[in-house]
């Protein structure tokens, strides 16, 4: 499965404040690491939201308003796109993400990315069955 | 919550086995037992981690707990004779370094490791089945159930042909080591084999009836993007990679609403998956930098790269894919690969240049009761106006199928030439 991990801005990351070296040497080393696991698809950061832009919509209205935009917390400051094998897999690796030297609060939110041959939602039971079928339609040709 | 400590157990297994076994293997040199010791050491983990949680570092604490057992193996003399001395003086020596720093080891130690397993994993004196359950199994860190599973076979054959994979490797006495020279080549075109093999198996089954053979798509690719980083300096590896990346970017497009396969030039292309086929052209521009452009693979995947870029059907080179089927056809001469040249020659250059090259064929005896043949000759006569020899290409095509949804197209277009 493919998720999206998205990265809660905060009010340092709203400032524009870059992080320390190690820190920088530290995250280039963790995504080498998904590099190497076969993990990573893509990875971006973003601009505080002061260079954003928002559109909303109401009935036919359209409104177009300029960042910055309050609630640091609401805001994404950056995004991975992984390909794993679970959730699981995937909480996992957010666990190995680097921390700043003076690490605050932080949220990261993984979400799973819709998928068209999605047949994880599967149970155990479910694929079972499945198989047999397969199996008995196999042994019936030979 | 019992199930989800184990979720996660098995997720800490995915990212740090394939690193554990290629490490222990690399001390006791045998990749079989180095793969016992690994799942003695994550049934421990499933035993233990419930309890006291999982430890911060749980691939050092992975690596410790299959060292000390390995050790307790052999000070019980369990280990094979032969083995006892260099393994006594690997662990002596490991055991000088704190275990822990098995995180901290240079990376290129562990790259070094694995990429020793996947050539030993591939090794030739091994079957084809044996190399890709072994690779999947060694380097993926999928359970016998799951590789069953894919292959449709029984869990218990498949449990026996790893057990008799590794025997053979251990009574071959084949080396832990990424060979040189010629031999290298030889062994990496198996490498990347068994990882193509792997992708094929999951992408050529027709979706909707199976539930682990997507799984394999993904598998062989997290496997080719693994192998790009540890042997980055070999341009077929990157081709093999660009392959796979487009082919799989199609993956949603290439089935209709009713389940039905829908051709390359009549697939919506805005269901298209645009980060692979992006990830694709760029690992094409690497096997080409690195002097790869005419490598099997890379050339596979320069031909799928020019259906990636065209935005449309119509604005498909194919006067580039024509002269790059030629290049395929010097390479490893097939019938096949002549077929689609003389598809793509001619859309390039008309029907007739087309006809050529396939009368060429007619008396090919790898075509002789394949469809395609008198499929995309009649395709050509019909452009020409030739429709009476259209129409015995149509029914001689129509009774070589095995599809039924095919051959009453094929029968309902010669029906309608007889106009």
């Amino acid at each position: 499965m493919r998720v999206m991990v998205l990265i809660k801005a905060n009010e340092e990351s709203e400032a524009g404040a870059m992080p320390d070296e190690k820190f920088f040497a530290d995250m280039n080393r963790f995504n080498q690491d998904l590099v190497k696991a076969g993990v990573m698809l893509d990875a971006q950061g973003l601009y505080p939201s002061a260079k954003g832009v928002r559109v909303s919509f109401s009935g036919d209205k359209v409104t177009v308003t300029d960042g910055p935009f309050a609630e640091a917390k609401e805001l994404i400051a950056g995004f991975w796109l992984w390909q794993v094998k679970s959730i699981e897999e995937a909480v996992e690796w957010v666990k190995r993400i680097p921390k700043p030297a003076q690490a605050g609060d932080g949220e990261i939110e993984i979400r799973q990315v819709f998928d068209v041959d999605c047949k994880t939602d599967f149970t155990e039971e479910e694929a079972n069955k499945k198989l047999e079928a397969l199996r008995a339609q196999m042994d019936s040709i030979k | 919550m019992a199930t989800d400590i184990h979720r996660a157990i098995e997720a800490v297994w995915r990212i740090e086995s394939a690193k554990l076994i290629a490490g222990l293997a690399r001390v006791v040199r045998d990749i079989g037992l180095a793969e016992d010791l690994a799942q003695d050491a994550f049934i421990a983990a499933l035993e233990r981690w419930p309890e006291s949680g999982i430890p911060e570092k749980p691939g050092a604490w992975l690596m410790t707990t299959a060292k000390n057992r390995a050790v307790d193996l052999w000070r019980r003399g369990k280990l094979l004779a032969d083995k006892h001395q260099e393994i006594s003086r690997d662990l002596d020596e490991q055991q000088r370094f704190a275990v822990a720093d098995f995180e901290n080891s240079a990376d290129d130690d562990i790259g070094d490791d694995l990429l020793r397993l996947v050539f030993t994993a591939c090794h030739p004196v091994l079957s084809r089945e044996a190399r890709v359950a072994l690779t999947l199994r060694m380097l993926g860190g999928l359970t016998t159930q799951e590789i069953a599973r894919a292959f449709l076979v029984a869990e218990k054959t498949l449990a026996q042909r790893i057990v008799r994979a590794k025997r053979t490797l251990s009574e071959a006495r084949v080396p832990f080591e990424v060979p040189r020279g010629a031999e290298r080549q030889a062994r990496l075109s198996s490498v990347l084999e068994v990882i193509y093999l792997i992708f094929n198996e999951g992408y050529s089954a027709t979706a909707g009836d199976d539930w682990m053979r997507p799984a394999l798509c993904e598998e062989a690719l997290r496997l080719g993007r693994i192998l790009a980083e540890l042997a980055p300096s070999e341009p077929e590896v990157h081709g093999l990679v660009a392959l796979m990346e487009i082919q799989a970017s199609r993956v949603a497009a290439r089935l209709g609403n009713g389940g039905e396969p829908v051709l390359l030039l009549d697939q919506n292309r805005t269901r298209w998956d645009y980060t692979l086929i992006n990830r694709g052209l760029a690992a094409l521009t690497r096997a080409e930098a690195l002097g790869g452009a005419f490598g099997p693979y890379a050339l596979q995947a320069a031909i799928a790269a020019c259906h990636a870029r065209a935005r449309t059907p119509e604005e498909t080179d194919w006067g580039r894919i024509a002269a790059l089927y030629e290049a395929l056809s010097q390479l490893a001469p097939s019938p096949v690969v002549e077929l689609n040249r003389a598809v793509a020659v001619a859309m390039a250059f008309g029907p007739a240049e087309g006809l050529e090259i396939v009368d060429t064929l007619l008396s090919d005896r790898l075509l002789k009761d394949y469809y395609l043949l008198p499929s995309v000759r009649a395709d050509f006569l019909v452009k020409l106006g030739r429709f009476d020899e259209a129409r015995v290409e149509l029914a001689r095509a129509a009774t070589l199928t095995r599809n039924e949804s095919e051959r009453r197209l094929l029968l309902e277009r010669a029906s309608r030439l007889m106009g």
